[in-house]
């Protein structure tokens, strides 16, 4: 039952103090209108370029904006501890781990997804793209899986960031990196085929190429296999962040370092 | 005379120390390359190579100013994490002549990005880098990078009040490269951008250098950018004023 607790209660507090440092009056204009005019600029790109159709890029940018508030988020829910001074505190505790940990991600997750639905819904209205209304709940549940996804390699930049000073910069690698290699605007057949095969291990590419599918009348039954893709992707992701933290939990602990990054 | 002095000191100052920040130099040089590199991909993809090189210009203009853009919206807030706001507004010395070096020099940080740019787009998509008028080039770089730097200096002349004013600067990234024509022609934006970019000196500033590269008439853009930029002096300078006496009065100063 604590573990529970821990999971629901501990991961929305976490979630809740990043607004401790940034008041949701800034914040969340950085959610709604940073990922719009990221549409409309590469929609522009897209026109001036003549080479896909503007559906193309919103929903690329669309879900590719879920990585803003996945992978910053996440890495600052765990790595920002150390700016805190509570993460040796939280590092002290008997708690479990799993539920200390990935009930962290859970907010992250929800909150990516409204922000990418977001970003969907008002950039293809203001564009003019139609979307079939039977497509729409398999594109939710597209973004969420691909929210999902996006929130494990978080965990795993958040790892990194007990290592690195710099979260800030890291997430910025990791969100241009996701920009360019994952389909979001260059169709991967465009791309070089190193680029392309990179791609098949990040989050977004299969999220992004399924919802795709389904807005040009796929059934969501043939983009079952993307999504599980996505999926796994995103627990991968999951697996290598946690089994991170849980080592260099294990080096703080012996080498005294958890402060000195 | 002494205000020259500390104006320049401080540019040279803060150059000095922003180039041996890793963070900020990654985050100036990265991005813009990422971008100019799914822009490369994308107008490559549509078969027009031919506006490559353009494409390639306005990526590096966007460089100097996602760099400004993140170092103006850094620079008050940087001051107060290191607790020297408050003795740099009780000095003597006038605030504009301490902030507005700072902005200026993020944006020269951007020759960085500037360089990195043009070398990544001819090392990695043979892009060629050819200037048509060398002498309007030379001038239309610092040209555009006192523009975005006096930009950068209102916007940050805001940031005395408000604490957390740099997370909205972040905000416009994207909406500023795309009005100002950097990727993007202007013709093919709504009509309601066009009079919003007129303001803004990058539009100006992109027109200049790439008139400059592929042949043009580039000196009434360099003008339009240079005068754009006194103008931003003056109403950063007024707000910069305002808003100080605003944060005395409010006891805000120091606030993290």
């Amino acid at each position: 039952m604590s573990s529970v607790r821990l999971f629901f209660v501990g991961g929305l507090l976490s979630f809740r103090a990043l607004f401790g440092w940034l008041s949701p009056w800034i914040l969340i204009p950085t959610y709604v209108i940073a990922p719009i005019f990221q549409i409309l600029l590469f929609v522009y790109i897209g026109r001036a370029a003549k080479t896909q159709s503007d559906e193309f890029y919103v929903i690329g940018n669309a879900l590719q904006y879920a990585a803003i508030p996945c992978v910053f988020a996440m890495t600052n829910t765990i790595a920002g501890e150390r700016y805190q001074n509570t993460l040796s505190a939280v590092l002290a505790t008997p708690a479990k781990r799993i539920p200390l940990f990935v009930g962290r991600s859970l907010p992250v997750i929800v909150n990516g997804f409204f922000v990418a639905a977001f970003a969907f819904v008002v950039g293809g209205a203001l564009v003019g793209i139609s979307v079939p209304a039977e497509a729409v709940p398999g594109i939710a549940l597209v973004i969420l899986v691909t929210a999902f996804a996006c929130t494990g390699l978080g965990l795993t930049t958040a790892a990194v960031g007990l290592l690195a000073r710099d979260t800030a910069t890291l997430s910025n690698i990791v969100f241009g990196i996701l920009l360019v290699f994952t389909g979001a605007n260059v169709a991967l057949d465009d791309l070089p085929g190193w680029m392309s095969t990179l791609a098949q291990g990040l989050p977004l590419t299969h999220g992004i190429e399924a919802a795709r599918r389904l807005a040009d009348g796929a059934s969501f039954a043939s983009v079952g296999g993307l999504l599980a893709a996505e999926a796994l992707v995103g627990l991968v992701w999951g697996m290598v962040g946690y089994t991170t933290i849980r080592a260099l939990e294990r080096q703080s602990r012996i080498h005294a370092t958890l402060e000195r990054a | 005379m002494t205000g020259v002095r500390v104006f320049a000191v401080g540019l040279r100052f803060h150059v000095k120390a922003l180039t041996h920040s890793v963070f900020f130099l990654l985050t100036s040089i990265f991005m813009p390359l990422l971008v100019a590199t799914v822009a490369y991909y994308m107008y490559r993809a549509g078969n027009q190579p031919g506006s490559l090189l353009y494409v390639s210009l306005g990526a590096a203009v966007y460089g100097i100013w996602s760099s400004t853009l993140f170092g103006s919206g850094g620079a008050i807030q940087w001051q107060r994490w290191q607790g020297t706001l408050e003795v740099l507004v009780s000095a003597p010395t006038p605030f504009v002549l301490v902030i507005a070096p700072l902005t200026l020099a993020t944006s020269v940080i951007g020759i960085y990005s500037l360089a990195s740019t043009l070398v990544w787009g001819r090392l990695a998509f043979g892009i060629p880098f050819t200037v048509a008028h060398w002498a309007a080039f030379v001038v239309a770089v610092p040209a555009t990078i006192l523009g975005l730097g006096l930009l950068g200096f209102v916007f940050a002349s805001t940031f005395v009040l408000y604490r957390n004013a740099n997370a909205l600067s972040n905000m416009l990234e994207w909406p500023v490269l795309l009005v100002t024509g950097m990727l993007v022609p202007l013709s093919l934006l709504p009509g309601w951008a066009g009079p919003i970019a007129w303001l803004l000196a990058p539009t100006w500033g992109v027109q200049a250098i790439r008139e400059a590269a592929l042949g043009g008439t580039p000196w009434p853009d360099v003008g339009v950018t240079v005068a754009l930029g006194l103008a931003y002096l003056a109403i950063g300078a007024v707000c910069l004023r305002h808003f100080e006496a605003a944060a005395r009065r409010h006891a805000t100063l120091s606030l993290t």
